[in-house]
């Protein structure tokens, strides 16, 4: 029977995450044992010898107390600082990490890879590069934890969370649901399996794969008629998708906002929660004709549309110019 | 109940007999009694759950019972006791009976809401006691959205209800020691002249009165987007999930505070008694309760860490928690000085004390972990948490609670429980405790998540070793329950002092008469001067 005290490190913040518990363990244990030694060692020194002695009533030193406030009140600063550094590299994702889409379910996990291979319960990545996650549910609250690579992020239906880590060593290691999700919630659970990159790409190759994301995010697009009003030469009566990925976008209450995945991913369900500016609340709400695994692919499709070279930063807050 | 001896002397307990004078009391000492019971009752079922968890986790396939019935007890050992045994246990038992009597009060300021507030808690029980008995409640004693609200298929409502009202009996508790603090101390007890328990109470009531309408909102609107279908919290509704988790952890991250700043309290009443000396720092003490009441609104937003809050929301949060540890360890800092060059006993409640105060330190110092945004991460929702908070509420408020109903227990009943097996069981529920959740740190570092019915093998040799503690630590709570009843009536008798403790309570007789004083007390020293009482010890 195993009996491990420390999990495996398998991904870069592994080794990060177990540093700063290194240091909290060593002024916890430091600070146990002053507490624990001096407790046992004035108790016994003290005892009561008579019934009737009375010890002198000791002044408070306010040094004293300043002293054991500031202490450590300075090194929980070094621990607020150190973890929130690990907390705020988890919240960046490197630019050249690859994508994978996430959908939590009662009791499954459904993972997307670009190329189109879709997997449940498991998932596979390569080794050495870094893994963004966007994730999302279908139902209720989810958590995608990895003990391993000591990585945890929410899976809230009605928006995208992320999540990422480069794995370190290949095997294959433990993915749990970690927010109680109901009845199943302890079967809701998987493997991570990280591949040499070669032995990733031999998977990826002979998986079963019918079309990209983004193909089958086009095949989509086309079977809902979104391209009805969302002319890709701008003629529609609806913005123009091509080249919105990343851009900024002036909304028509005068805001402007970044078009990520989840301003897709409401613009499809929630289409009049963000009107762009000089558009018309036109479109009918998609929620309940698309699943969150279809929207995902619309967004990786509108995501291939990329950028048209030389257009502007900013999505032009007019239609361009609706000849009439 | 109490007989022989005391029998001349009329005293609260034999001034009235029958049930009506039980029930229709408006005397705070009998009212404590009430609740005592209450809350016995509460955690006995509060812990029978527990037992069913733990045998349940000694195989990691699970055959005991099935997922839905693990979930259900998990949910119900939590919602009782969090709701029905933590948050009244101190306050509303040691409080109701000891608050008016150590600021030398007769009574507290509201009798009859104080009654009132009893049969609200009552009321409430029978509301949650209902639900379990009907089938129970499957959400987790921290009613996810939309989980809670839209997916479970078990007892919500009724479940919500009886927090709902329960919540009340907290406020009306809250109110009346507030006013009970601010409008009748005696001639002399100046504020820096309370006992540091009333000091801690106060604190404690502030949170009650402030903290606790949020819950009952929060359950309002559970109850509406459950029954009424409006949109608040499930998105297909066009709510916010995370919503809900703001809302409920602005009041229950206080309510840890509620749950363990009366403990604290209990532990600086013992600590100076058994030290025979003032608590040392006691403004800084008194302050630092007060200090956490304050800042135990600021931090909610640490449970949400890995909730999509935004970075710089859980930076700021993690930051404020580390400012809520201070006070802390400047009460355990002041406690350890206190045993400097004092006369040091090894009675029971001291030694329960001293547990706490271990307990406290391991519970307090993990804090400082789950407070670290990158540990938090991993290892939030998993055993590691459950380690934590079992260390401050049961190593905490437990012993607290514990050490102080055997300190006051000769004033209580006017006997004394029997020493030796008293600190035998402090002993067998020392160790118990730490065999079963010092296991849970190590778990929930290696990734064990909370709430799991099964689990994979290699976590099996600890959570053995946690079901072994656990049944040591109920062998070491049922120890208790025996020789208290048996006191009642072979134990000692109890003189009004035997502690040789200073506050105004041990100087009036055991138990004491109706009106709490015979003359009205006057002050005319600190807290905790022992020159005044030493003449009195009983020797022997």
């Amino acid at each position: 029977m195993k009996f491990p005290l420390f999990p495996e490190q398998a991904s870069n913040f592994a080794p990060e995450t177990d540093h700063l518990l290194y240091f909290l363990l060593a002024v916890s244990v430091f600070f146990t044992v002053l507490i624990f030694g001096a407790i046992f060692y004035l108790a016994i020194r003290y005892r009561r010898r008579s019934d009737r002695e009375l010890p002198r009533v000791l002044h408070t030193p306010m040094v004293v107390e300043v002293l054991w406030t500031v202490l450590p009140f300075g090194l929980t600063m070094i621990m607020f600082g150190w973890g929130a550094s690990i907390f705020f590299h988890q919240s960046k994702p490197p630019d050249n990490a690859l994508q994978i889409y996430v959908v939590g379910k009662q009791w499954m996990w459904k993972m997307q890879h670009m190329e189109g291979q879709r997997e449940i319960n498991e998932l596979h990545v390569p080794v050495g590069r870094p893994i963004r996650l966007t994730m999302t549910s279908e139902d209720v609250i989810h958590s995608f934890f990895v003990p391993a690579f000591r990585t945890k992020e929410d899976v809230v239906p009605g928006r995208y969370s992320t999540s990422w880590w480069t794995p370190t060593k290949t095997g294959k290691y433990h993915l749990f649901c970690a927010e109680y999700c109901g009845t199943n919630h302890s079967r809701m659970i998987g493997w991570i399996y990280v591949m040499e990159p070669q032995e990733y790409q031999n998977w990826l190759s002979g998986g079963r794969a019918f079309g990209s994301l983004s193909e089958n995010g086009e095949k989509l697009f086309q079977d809902l008629a979104c391209g009805n009003c969302h002319k890709a030469d701008g003629s529609g009566r609806c913005p123009n998708l091509v080249g919105l990925f990343g851009r900024n976008v002036q909304l028509a209450d005068g805001r402007t906002i970044r078009a990520d995945e989840g301003y897709i991913r409401e613009s499809i369900l929630q289409p009049n929660a963000k009107i762009v500016a000089g558009y018309q609340p036109l479109m009918p709400t998609f929620q309940g004709l698309v699943t969150e695994e279809g929207v995902l692919q619309l967004v990786e499709y509108i995501k291939s549309l990329g950028r048209q070279p030389g257009t502007p930063a900013e999505v032009s807050p007019n239609p361009p110019a609706p000849k009439q | 109940m109490i007989t022989a001896a005391a029998q001349e002397r009329e005293h609260y307990l034999n001034a009235s007999y029958g049930i009506k004078s039980w029930l229709l009391t408006k005397d705070h000492k009998r009212i404590g009694l009430l609740y005592l019971f209450t809350v016995t009752l509460f955690f006995f079922i509060g812990g029978a759950f527990a037992t069913l968890i733990r045998i349940e986790l000694l195989t990691p396939q699970g055959g005991l019972v099935s997922s839905e019935t693990y979930n259900k007890l998990f949910t119900m050992h939590g919602v009782t006791m969090v709701f029905f045994f933590l948050i009244p246990s101190i306050p509303a038992t040691l409080g109701n009976f000891f608050l008016p009597m150590m600021i030398g009060a007769r009574d507290l300021a509201f009798p009859r809401i104080n009654l009132l507030s009893w049969y609200l808690l009552v009321i409430g029980g029978l509301f949650a006691l209902f639900a379990m008995l009907a089938g129970g409640v499957d959400t987790g004693w921290t009613f996810y959205t939309p989980y809670s609200t839209t997916y479970s298929n078990t007892w919500v409502i009724a479940t919500a209800l009886g927090i709902f009202v329960a919540g009340f009996s907290s406020i009306l508790t809250g109110l009346n020691f507030v006013v009970t603090v601010h409008r009748m101390r005696a001639p002399g007890m100046t504020w820096f002249r309370m006992p540091l328990f009333v000091w801690s109470n106060y604190a404690t009531a502030l949170i009650q009165i402030l903290g606790t309408p949020v819950l009952a909102v929060t359950m309002v609107l559970v109850f509406c987007e459950r029954v009424f279908h409006i949109g608040i919290f499930d998105p297909a509704l066009g709510g916010d999930p995370v919503l809900f988790q703001h809302l409920f952890w602005f009041y229950s991250h206080p309510a840890v505070y509620i749950m363990v700043l009366p403990g604290m309290g209990v532990i600086s009443e013992l600590i100076s008694v058994f030290s025979r000396k003032p608590v040392f720092g006691y403004s800084f003490v008194a302050f630092s309760s007060v200090a956490i009441a304050v800042l135990g609104f600021l931090v909610w937003g640490h449970h949400l860490f890995v909730s999509t809050q935004s970075v710089y929301a859980g930076m700021v949060f993690s930051f404020l928690s580390y400012f809520v540890a201070i006070p802390s360890a400047i009460k355990v800092f002041n406690w350890t000085a206190t045993l400097y060059k004092g006369s040091i006993s090894f009675a029971t409640p001291m030694l329960y004390a001293f547990g706490f105060i271990g307990l406290f330190t391991i519970g307090g110092l993990t804090g400082l972990f789950v407070a670290a945004l990158g540990i938090d991460v991993h290892v939030t929702d998993t055993y590691f948490v459950i380690a934590h908070f079992h260390y401050i509420m049961v190593g905490g408020t437990i012993m607290a609670y514990l050490g102080g109903l055997h300190y006051w227990w000769p004033k209580i009943t006017g006997r004394m429980y029997p020493e030796l097996w008293a600190r035998l069981s402090a002993l067998v529920i020392f160790l118990g405790f730490n065999l079963t959740f010092f296991p849970q740190f190590i778990l929930g570092y290696l990734g064990m998540p909370r709430r799991y019915h099964v689990y994979p093998d290699e976590f099996q040799v600890l959570h053995v070793l946690s079901t072994a503690g656990a049944s040591v630590l109920a062998a070491g709570y049922l120890i208790p329950m025996v020789y208290f009843v048996w006191s009642l009536r072979y134990g000692q008798m109890a003189g009004a002092n035997p502690w040789g403790a200073t506050g105004l309570e041990w100087q009036t007789a055991s138990p004491p008469p109706v009106h709490n004083f015979d003359e009205m007390p006057v002050v005319t020293h600190e807290a905790y001067d022992y020159t005044t009482v030493l003449g009195e010890v009983e020797v022997g």
